[in-house]
This record gives structure tokens, sequence and C-alpha cells, in this order.
């Protein structure tokens, strides 16, 4: 499969503080790529990081290759003409992310204005056939409708809408259904495989969400304390993780077959620690089961089509 | 359900749209030319020979002059909320949008014209150039300049920080797309509001302008300027006063008051959420 994006060496730092330690990982066509971690891993920033989008006061060093091209060179006016035309996101929270003082047609206009150089009439037909595709009930009406008077479901579809206006070869999600409820979670889910599939673009998803995963990606990468832990296809994760932290992810789900022992549910020892406050070595060591002295060293990503990052990986 | 009106919108638009009608009346219609000199009837007192305000100094029917005087006054407004918007919206978008060094420069360069004081300023055109209703329209409208760039700043920041706009950058908008089709549609109901209470200070400021010689020069009938000629007459026609100092008062208290009614109905937090669809 073709490559499309190439991370290499990705690292963010915050002054002198380093938050993303140098992860490397590639997006191919077709194919969807997970991006899992606990709150705080780092996946949000790596997602702006690719996109040119990170906050004041954050620096991205490393590689990101598009087409040959290093995206973190690359000029402000430059990266403006790829977002949204070849490179484009969801957010997550599909209640703040439209205008609310315009129209519903004219926003999912707007990327074709932008890349298409569109006129405003073009556009709107343009879009009306972007929302049929996105499966928006009513479009034409919805065209017409403020945020406001959309549900959450019908924001997201939406701000997919806009998302893939141009048919991007490479489009991140970032927790795209974490606030929405599951039936609606669902829905937006298989629009998201469907518009992946028909388009051959690569689907970077981000989300905590592991059963999300499961049911939408292929190959996974699991991010903690800004590093890649480990790497590998869907169901040599699920099925038999080498990382500590992947393991201790994958018991935290409550099993719906099985009684819960005192009614307890599993959860991994400690929390995330704050920025700065991670130990050297293995991010991990604090609150894994099998860390010792040879963890205050971090392991590299190791292996072939699965790697991991741990000295002492399990099976 | 409607909302009801603030009564303050609807006695400041009531006395808008009178000054309104009365500037747009006497371009085509005044009772008698207001220019028209007619020194044998001067001084008279309301009523007297057919003009209902009486007459000036050098027998100008008063009504007249005071209709003519709301075009000017309306036009000096206009101008000066034009030119203030022209220049300070942009500048305040610029800051907003740039932040760093720009913002710091814009908004410094802002704080130096705020303590420039009007007055000065059109003392300094009139001195370059003549004093003439341009040169006052020029000072008071670049005086006013730092009042909207401040405003657009401010909603600016705050619009900037909206997820919205970072929706926005990763589907490729630029600085100037984010400006004309994002910030400036949210920041119109302030802009709405700043624009009414400016257009009431640009009045008093003409007004003051012309009183000092500063503004519109004769023959054309200014307020301000009706208001300082009618002083060495006081104790002969005090009343000659009373007209023009009305009209500006009027005038002023219909856009304050316009101003804060607009407020009170475009105030977010007073309009009542519409109920979100299934």
């Amino acid at each position: 499969m073709a490559e499309t994006l190439r991370v290499e060496n990705l690292t963010v730092r915050v002054g002198s503080l380093e938050i993303i330690h140098g992860i490397s990982f590639s997006l191919r066509a077709h194919e969807r790529t997970g991006l899992i971690g606990e709150s705080g891993s780092g996946k949000t920033l790596t997602a702006l990081a690719l996109m040119g989008l990170l906050p004041e006061g954050l620096h991205a060093e490393g590689r990101v290759a598009y087409q040959q091209r290093n995206l973190l060179e690359l000029e402000e006016q430059d990266l403006c003409r790829l977002r949204g035309d070849r490179l484009a996101m969801v957010f997550q929270e599909p209640m703040t992310a439209l205008n609310p003082v315009m129209k519903i047609g004219q926003q999912v206009a707007e990327p074709l204005r932008i890349h298409r150089g569109m006129r405003a009439r073009e556009a709107h037909s343009a879009a009306l056939d972007i929302l049929h595709r996105v499966h928006l009930p009513d479009p034409e009406e919805k065209m017409q409708a403020y945020p406001h008077q959309l549900s959450g479901g019908q924001r997201q579809r939406a701000m997919i809408a806009m998302a893939t206006a141009c048919s991007p070869e490479v489009l991140i999600a970032d927790e795209p259904t974490t606030a929405l409820d599951v039936t609606v979670q669902a829905q937006i889910l298989r629009l998201l495989v469907e518009l992946v599939e028909d388009g051959g673009s690569s689907l970077l998803l981000i989300t905590h969400d592991l059963p999300v995963v499961a049911n939408v990606c292929q190959r996974v990468l699991v991010l903690y304390g800004g590093y890649v832990v480990e790497e590998g296809d869907i169901d040599v994760i699920f099925g038999q993780p080498a990382h500590p932290y992947t393991r201790a992810l994958l018991d935290a789900i409550p099993p719906l077959d099985e009684e819960v022992p005192d009614r307890k549910l599993k959860a991994i020892a400690g929390s995330v620690p704050n920025l700065g406050e991670f130990p050297p070595g293995c991010p991990f060591r604090n609150r894994c089961p099998r860390a010792d002295e040879a963890c205050s060293v971090m392991p590299a990503l190791s292996g072939d089509a699965h790697r991991v990052a741990c000295w002492h990986p399990l099976a | 359900m409607k909302r009801r009106l603030p009564p303050t919108l609807v006695v400041g638009g009531v006395l808008v749209g009178l000054v309104l009608v009365v500037a747009l009346l006497s371009i085509v219609w005044t009772p008698t030319d207001p220019t028209h000199v007619e020194v044998a009837a001067r001084l008279r007192g309301p009523g007297a020979s057919g003009s209902l305000l009486g007459t000036d100094q050098l027998g100008r029917d008063e009504l007249s002059r005071i209709m003519a005087g709301a075009r000017n006054t309306l036009l000096v407004g206009v101008v000066t909320v034009v030119i203030a918007i022209g220049v300070g919206v942009p500048l305040g978008g610029i800051a907003a949008l740039h932040r760093g060094p720009v913002e710091d420069v814009t908004m410094r360069l802002s704080d130096v014209l705020l303590a420039f004081p009007a007055i000065l300023l059109a003392i300094m055109f009139a001195a370059v150039f003549n004093p003439s209703t341009v040169t006052a329209m020029a000072a008071i409208g670049i005086a006013l300049v730092p009042v909207f760039a401040r405003v657009v700043r401010g909603a600016g920041l705050q619009i900037m920080q909206q997820d919205y706009v970072t929706v926005t950058r990763t589907y490729g908008g630029g600085g100037v797309w984010i400006f004309v089709r994002h910030l400036l549609p949210n920041v119109g109901s302030v802009l709405i509001v700043q624009a009414t209470v400016a257009f009431a200070i640009a009045i008093l400021a003409e007004a003051a302008l012309s009183y000092l010689g500063l503004g519109t020069p004769p023959p054309t009938p200014s307020w301000g300027r009706m208001l300082s000629e009618s002083q060495t007459f006081l104790d002969q026609a005090p009343l000659l006063a009373l007209w023009p100092g009305v009209c500006i008062a009027l005038a002023v208290l219909g856009f304050n008051l316009l101003g804060d009614g607009l407020r009170e109905l475009l105030d977010p937090r007073l309009i009542e959420r519409v109920p979100t669809q299934g």
C-alpha cells in the first residue's frame, strides 16, 4: 500500500520541556490507523503537530513527510494550501466547532471556496452533494439551518462533510465520537470508514475508546507519555499485546460475559503523571508491575510488523 | 414568542428618526432659504412674520437653519463613524489575528491616539488646512479610531480562541479569511452598538468644533455655530440659543438611547435559547 504520510522522529517541545519524544510512524492509503492512549499521553498534540496547528509556545521538530516535502518546514501560506485540501481534521466537540452565526451550507462550502476557488452559488450546490454523501437528513433544509438547530450527530456529520469536502488524502479524526451518544457513535464511525474506503485516503483515528479502535482500525499505535510504546495490527495488539501498558489498558475494559469479582472494575495503578513529572527512562515504569532497573533507560521501538518498546515484553 | 422592544430603543429610535426625517426633508424643502439674509427682519421672536422660530441676527429664518443644520450634523456623524470603523476595525482585527509585536504596535498607537484630545487634533488640522467640515470630520474620525480598534481586538481575541476558528484553519482558512468570514460577523452586534454611541460623540464634537470656529464655516448652517453666534445677542433674543441647544441635546440623547437599546436587544445573554432539535 502506498504511503501517504510519513512521520519521522517527531518531537514536540514547550520551552525546554519535551512532550512528544521523537515518534515515528507512517500512514498508508486505504488504511485506518488508530492512535490510542490515556488523556495526557500526547494524542491531540501529535495530530496538531501533523497539521502545523500547534498552539503558540509549542515547537515541533523532526520530519512529517508528505510528497517529499517536510510539512514542519513549510511556510504558513503553503500549509494553508494543503490543509483542508490534502490533509483534513475532524474535531471532538461538534458543539463549538461550528461558527454559531453562519449557516451550515455556507460553512460546508468554505473549504471548496478556499481550495477550489468556487463562487458562492457553485460551492453551495457542491456542499449540498457533500451533505448527501455524509447522509445528513433533509440536506436542502439543513443547508439553511444554523448550528444550534442541529443535533450533535448532525453537527458532526456537517463537520465531517467540511473535512472531506476536497477528498483529502489524509484524514485525522480526533476523538470524533466522544461527545456523541453510543447509537450515533456507531453511525458516525461507519460514515468515516465508508468515506475513507471510497476516497482511498488514510485515516488516523485518535481515541481513548478501545472498542472504537477495534471496530474501525486495521493498525494501532499505543501512545504513552509522548512515546509510541507499541505498534501493530489490530488482531495482534488486541490478541497478544506485548507492552504491559497495552495489556493494562485492555484489562481495564469490563468484561460483559463474566461476573466482575467483588464488583470492582480493574484500573491501572496510579494515574498519568503531570507533564514534566514522568519518570526518566520508560514513562510507564512507576505504574508497571514488571519494571526494574533496566527501565531507567527508554528502550527503542523494535520488531517488524509488531513493534514494542519494552525491556520486559509480555509473551 | 417575540420579545418586547426595550423602551430606550423605542425612544432613541424615535428621536434619531426625527433628526433623519428633518434632515432628509431639508434637502427638498425648508420654509425659506436658510442662507437668505434679510437684515430688516433681524432678531424677530417666534411666530413673527411667518417664521415659526423667529429670525437670527441677519434675519435668516431660524427653523430653516435648524433643518439644514440637521443635515450637516448627520453628514458629520456618518462620515466620522465610517472613518473610525474603516480604520479602527481592520487595525483591531490585525491585532487580534497576529498577536505579538504587531499587536503591541497597533495597540500602543491607539493608546497614543486615545490620549490625544480630538479638539487639539482639529486645531492642528485647521491650522494646516483651512478649517472646514472636512477637517472637523477627519479629526473626529481619527480620534474615534482607537475606540473601534479596541472593541474589535477585545472581541476578536475571544473569538480567536473558539474551536471554529481552529477548524477554519484545519481546512486552510488564512488570516484574511478568518477575519472577514468569522470575526466580523461575530463582532457585528458590538460594532452596531459602538457605532451609535460614536455617532453621538461625533455630533457633540462637531458642535463643539463649530462653536470654536474650527468646524463648518459660514454660511452653511451648523448647530454648533448657531449656538456660538447667538451668544452675542443673548439678552435681545435668548431663544436663539435655545433652539440649536435643544436640537444638539435631543440628537445626542437619541443616539445614546438607541445605542443602549440596541445593546439590550442584541445582548446574547438576554436572547432566549432556541431549543435544539432531535
